[in-house]
């Protein structure tokens, strides 16, 4: 028992090591974020490699489960005419609930991970450390541009996933499902609000953070070289989508209890 | 071709830097252990050690890269082991470091590298950011390669732009990791003579980490060597060579040091 005890504790302390750091680097990232000089330039070119570059795969994303949502809907209860609200299934499911978390699941993953592969190979190969000893903050130039963009981007790939899902949904509606186009818009714009909106956009600003975070300080904390860099890139697509999935529960809960 | 300055060139009685009972251990290993010396301002200090000695890691503790665990870092009256990074960060502009892998940044070409510590610390035009950039290129003999990438330059080519970056605001120490690692000896030549250059012209305090012995000869005042986290031998390149020291001497003539018990007996 004994022997046990301090061994509990120990295996608990490299978790809240982590955490501990993580909440640090987010608490510096924003204040970097806040503090001039601002670097613009940095941010619209994050913003258009990690923003941009991404559009298509979020599109993909959620034009194909927008659509899927579609048949779906009117296939598993056809006897209570669910299809006639399509639309509103769709558009409440897509906005709320699988917008954000697909948008920060699909592009999270793939931006996290370019954050720290990056940032990895920059620590392994001194050159985090050399902008130290040029009295320059790896935080404030490498962290707060991508955080900046994560959380300006994610949001946009949001509304604009949003939108593709229920034009996925209207596709087939009308093409599968045999409604009318009328119909379906119709019961798109009664049922979504736009507090369904800032619902799902809440979310992703959230989702930008923790992918930012997650993504730099994996990459800061990077060690022993390229194979080094290969686990810390993997350890942020676990971390990230574990973490998007986990904070989504409470998230919705939050804003359940604030709506 | 332009640069020099650093404070009119003091003279060299005064101690620049005073590194007292140093400290550091990774798990249960003592690298450094309770180091102590002086770097006299001006001069050129040159350590020499074997691999995993802990040259580097000493070399880092004179801009407060790594954190000891004990002792202390005298820099002109300020201890840097006390300090926080933000504070380091003044005393950060007057110590430049060259880097053992060079440490360019991959993603920008060479004139944004030289010009980075301008942008980040002056005010300076666009002109006169370039004006710097090709004096300092031209310094290290590498004018017009500005709009090239990191990636389409030698490794020498790499140190010299490196080194390019640490002059351009003229700091008055310059630490040096392993500058000729991997380099041939011609390159390694070259990078030997701008080390004293930099010295002769510019007045710095400069502090070398390498293996190269013919390195250490050339630019080294004085030369020191690293064994079980202490300086074993620090004194000039001719006391070196005539010291008895079985440690130094093996390690001068490239061999093994004889049994650690014979070398404490001695």
């Amino acid at each position: 028992m004994q022997q046990v005890v301090p061994k509990i504790l120990f295996d608990f302390k490299a978790p809240l090591r982590h955490v501990g750091a993580v909440s640090l680097l987010t608490g510096r990232g924003l204040t970097a974020l806040g503090r001039p000089p601002y670097e613009f330039r940095s941010w619209l070119h994050q913003m258009e490699h990690l923003g941009v570059s991404s559009l298509g795969v979020a599109a993909v994303t959620t034009l194909f489960t927008g659509m899927v949502l579609a048949l779906q809907t009117a296939y598993s209860l056809p006897e209570l005419g669910v299809k006639y609200y399509i639309g509103s299934v769709v558009s409440k499911s897509l906005t709320r609930e699988l917008g954000p978390v697909l948008v920060a699941l699909i592009v999270g993953g793939r931006i996290g991970s370019g954050m720290t592969a990056e940032l990895g190979t920059m620590k392994v190969t001194e050159q985090v450390d050399a902008m130290r000893s040029m009295a320059a903050d790896p935080v404030k130039k490498l962290v707060a541009p991508k955080l900046a963009a994560s959380l300006i981007m994610l949001p946009v790939l949001t509304i604009l996933g949003d939108f593709l899902g229920i034009l996925g949904g209207l596709f087939i509606a009308t093409n599968q499902l045999n409604l009318s186009y009328g119909l379906y818009v119709n019961d798109v714009l009664q049922a979504l609000t736009l507090g369904d909106v800032l619902n799902g956009l809440g979310k992703s600003v959230f989702f930008a953070c923790f992918i930012a975070v997650i993504g730099c300080y994996n990459g800061l904390n990077a060690t022993g070289g390229a194979e080094g860099v290969g686990r810390a890139t993997t350890r942020t697509v676990v971390w990230a989508s574990i973490m998007v999935l986990v904070s989504d529960f409470f998230l919705t809960k939050l804003f359940h209890v604030l709506a | 071709m332009s640069l020099p300055d650093p404070s009119a060139h003091p003279g060299r009685s005064e101690a620049l830097y005073a590194v007292r009972g140093l400290c550091r251990r990774f798990g249960d290993r003592a690298v450094l252990d309770n180091l102590s010396f002086d770097v006299m301002r001006g001069e050129c200090l040159v350590v020499l050690g074997r691999s995993g000695s802990g040259k580097s890691l000493t070399l880092r503790q004179l801009n407060g890269l790594d954190e000891a665990e004990a002792g202390a870092v005298w820099f002109e009256g300020t201890d840097l082991v006390q300090l926080t990074e933000r504070q380091l960060y003044p005393l950060r502009r007057r110590i430049a470091m060259l880097f053992q892998s060079a440490a360019l940044f991959d993603s920008i070409d060479v004139l944004e590298n030289v010009a980075f510590p301008l942008r980040e610390h002056n005010r300076l035009s666009e002109e006169e950011i370039r004006e710097r950039v090709a004096g300092a290129l031209a310094w290290v003999g590498l004018s017009g390669i500005e709009d090239r990438m990191p990636a389409a330059l030698s490794g020498g080519m790499k140190k010299r732009v490196a080194l390019a970056r640490s002059l351009v605001l003229k700091p008055e120490v310059v630490l040096f990791d392993e500058p000729t690692a991997g380099l041939d000896p011609v390159t390694s030549a070259t990078i030997s003579s701008l080390i004293r250059n930099t010295q002769g012209e510019f007045g710095t305090t400069s502090v070398v980490v390498t293996h190269d012995l013919r390195l250490a000869r050339d630019v080294g005042d004085r030369v020191a060597l690293l064994e079980g986290g202490r300086f074993r031998f620090i004194g000039a390149w001719e006391q070196a060579e005539r010291s008895t020291d079985p440690a130094l001497t093996a390690f001068l003539e490239g061999r093994q040091p004889a049994a650690e018990e014979d070398i404490d007996a001695a």
